[in-house]
């Protein structure tokens, strides 16, 4: 039984086309293959709309080897900084990294500690959020302590990054509880007008310091 | 006896004392002798020659105790200071140049021929050609006695930031915002050799080897913002050696006078390399902001020690004492450092309310200035580092400074478009020279005194003689 009709001379015909012929040509030369005259246009349009790089001109603008690195200030840029300068002041808004500050309540910072026989006195809390502790810190005999700091959250040292040379430094702090923090930046080396070295700057805590285990701040310059 | 040679007119009673000469560093010169207290600086001077027994008179400069300068009469500095009469007066004697550079005055010429903003300017070590860098990618050489372009020089491909002169004025670098740095020939204007390629980011300072290290001036250190430093061999034009240390630009690069290289950055640090091998030395750590310029004791010296202008009293000090440098800084301060034996700074000098742009010692090194974008300059002691005064009269940031080679003026270009000559004596201004239409970005002073060249965004470059 034949399943199939046999190949007919459609078929042959084609086979008997894709014969290979040896042309007379050296072995290593490439094809190219043929371009289409509306694959030019396309790309003759594509050029059009996509802004080209001029390599031939230089850039205007020049300046010498200490200006580069370095933003020019347009007179029009200082006259409009005065004025919101002048604004500011007048609104008495300090400028800080992170301006908006969630106002947290007791419960959520003072966890209430159930002490007594019975559990039911609780009079003590636990303090949930880092705390500052000076060098020489000692705790209250534990029967008497009403806040409770746990030896995690008590922290003397954070990573203070400064905004525009982008370095950490790992300062030894005196650091009041509050957001906006005061650093000790004497290792930096920062001195003022009249000679003095600058000690203390402020920093704002740009972390969850009691979620995860150290302070990140960023210096106020 | 000495006393009988120079006479002393008495009036009525007037105080005598005891003084005793000494030199810069403390040598006692002669015995104490008796003085009337209304001397002037001249007698003093006659007194002085008379002792050093030198056959040309010379110019001094007298400092009671090291500190107040004798100007009108020795009584006023024994009052202001508040000595007594008792005791012998120790009266430091500082020799000054003999000759006297005269204020610039007058715009002489306005070149015109760049067609962009001149970054660059340098007088050759002889003074006697000029050399242009501008935005426009070419330096020009400039011929100084008809004060009209000599040679225009094609070759680099962008700004040309830095140039700088072989210590024997036979050839000119010039590096440019491409990485590239092509060294010309001033007399024909043309390349010699080929394009130093290497750096991958522009050249922020070029530094030839010292002549007295190398006669052939073969040898060119360059500075780059992708953080290394490269020593060129001219000769091969191929790199010689890639000091890299420095995490950040590299601004600024000066060779000693020793064989060391000193390299300033925008890490905050100032490294101190061994040209012979290459290898870090030391590191110089105390800035809290970038370090953008460096200046040596020996800059003058070694620019122009080939050559003699007129300059016949060397400061005998600079031989025994090491070559200190000074490095000004963004965070307003500069320090003074001695980099060849210490880490640490000798002072750190603090008063500036902006980044210092500049700093240079005076040719004879006992003075500091330096530039700064709060629109004064300060001059400082060049020893110990102590603030002795500022300049203030421009309107906007100074640029650049450049010292008169009697050590006695000092000019200034800033972005207000001025420049002003001071004098560093009276801490005046001793001229004002308006001119320029736009922000001067270069100055320079010429070796021998007598011109200064300016150039700026206006695209002229104005000479300035007396």
């Amino acid at each position: 039984v034949q399943r199939s009709p046999p190949s007919g001379p459609v078929h042959s015909r084609a086979h008997d086309g894709q014969v290979e012929v040896a042309l007379p040509m050296p072995p290593q030369v490439r094809r190219r293959a043929p371009v289409c005259a509306s694959q030019v246009v396309l790309k003759m349009h594509e050029q059009r709309k996509t802004k080209q790089k001029n390599d031939d001109k230089t850039p205007e603008g020049a300046v010498p080897a200490y200006l580069l690195d370095r933003e020019g200030q347009s007179r029009a840029k200082v006259l409009s900084n005065m004025i919101k300068q002048k604004r500011k002041e007048k609104a008495g808004k300090w400028e800080v990294p992170l301006p908006k500050v969630r106002a947290q309540g007791e419960t959520e910072v003072l966890k209430v500690i159930k002490t007594g026989k019975r559990q039911k006195k609780a009079w003590k809390r636990m303090v949930t959020k880092v705390c500052v502790v000076g060098d020489g810190f000692t705790r209250k005999p534990p029967k008497y302590e009403r806040f409770i700091r746990p030896m995690g959250l008590r922290f003397k040292k954070a990573h203070v990054t400064h905004p525009e040379l982008k370095a950490t430094f790992c300062l030894l702090g005196v650091i009041t509880k509050g957001t906006v923090v005061e650093v000790n930046v004497s290792e930096l080396g920062l001195v003022t007008q009249g000679g003095k070295v600058i000690w203390g700057k402020y920093a704002q805590v740009t972390n969850n310091p009691e979620n995860d285990g150290c302070i990140n701040a960023v210096l106020l310059v | 006896m000495l006393e009988s040679t120079i006479i002393f007119a008495i009036h009525g009673d007037v105080e005598r004392m005891l003084i005793q000469f000494q030199d810069e560093s403390g040598e006692v010169l002669g015995n104490p002798f008796d003085v009337p207290l209304d001397i002037t600086p001249d007698k003093l001077q006659l007194v002085c020659n008379a002792l050093l027994q030198k056959e040309e008179p010379l110019p001094f400069a007298f400092y009671a105790r090291g500190e107040a300068e004798v100007v009108t009469s020795l009584a006023v500095c024994v009052k202001a200071l508040g000595i007594e009469t008792e005791q012998v007066l120790p009266v430091v004697y500082q020799p000054q140049a003999v000759f006297r550079v005269r204020a610039v005055a007058r715009c002489t010429s306005s070149l015109q021929g760049h067609t962009e903003a001149v970054i660059s300017t340098a007088f050759s070590p002889t003074g006697k050609y000029l050399a242009s860098g501008s935005g426009d990618t070419t330096v020009r050489f400039w011929d100084l006695t008809t004060e009209t372009p000599h040679h225009t020089s094609r070759g680099h491909t962008h700004w040309v930031l830095s140039i700088a002169w072989s210590p024997d004025g036979k050839k000119l670098a010039s590096g440019c915002k491409n990485s590239q740095i092509c060294i010309w020939d001033p007399v024909t204007g043309q390349q010699i050799g080929k394009t130093l390629i290497g750096h991958t980011k522009w050249i922020t300072w070029l530094c030839w080897e010292p002549l007295h290290l190398n006669a052939e001036c073969r040898y060119l250190a360059s500075s780059s913002k992708d953080g290394s430093v490269r020593v060129w061999d001219t000769l091969l034009c191929r790199t010689e050696k890639i000091m890299t240390g420095h995490t950040q630009t590299v601004t600024c690069v000066k060779w000693g006078g020793d064989g060391l290289l000193y390299t300033s950055s925008q890490d905050r640090t100032i490294k101190v390399w061994r040209a012979s091998d290459g290898v870090q030395c030391r590191t110089l750590q105390g800035h809290a902001h970038w370090v953008n310029t460096l200046a040596l004791s020996t800059d003058y010296v070694l620019r122009t020690g080939a050559f003699d202008p007129a300059h016949a009293t060397i400061n005998a000090q600079d031989g025994s004492n090491p070559e200190r440098l000074v490095s000004g800084s963004d965070d307003f301060t500069m320090f003074l450092w001695n980099p060849a034996e210490e880490k640490k700074p000798l002072a750190r000098l603090t008063g500036h309310c902006a980044l210092v742009n500049e700093v240079l010692f005076s040719p004879d090194t006992r003075l500091l200035a330096s530039a700064s974008f709060d629109k004064s300059i300060k001059i400082w002691d060049g020893r110990t580092g102590k603030y002795l005064q500022s300049l203030r009269g421009h309107v906007a940031a100074v640029y650049q400074v450049a010292w008169s080679s009697d050590s006695r003026l000092l000019v200034s270009g800033s972005s207000d478009s001025t420049l002003k000559v001071w004098d560093v004596k009276t801490a005046k201004l001793s001229m004002d020279l308006p001119g320029h239409a736009d922000e001067v970005f270069a100055v320079d002073w010429s070796p021998d005194g007598q011109r200064v060249v300016s150039g700026g965004k206006d695209k002229c470059l104005r000479i300035w003689r007396r």
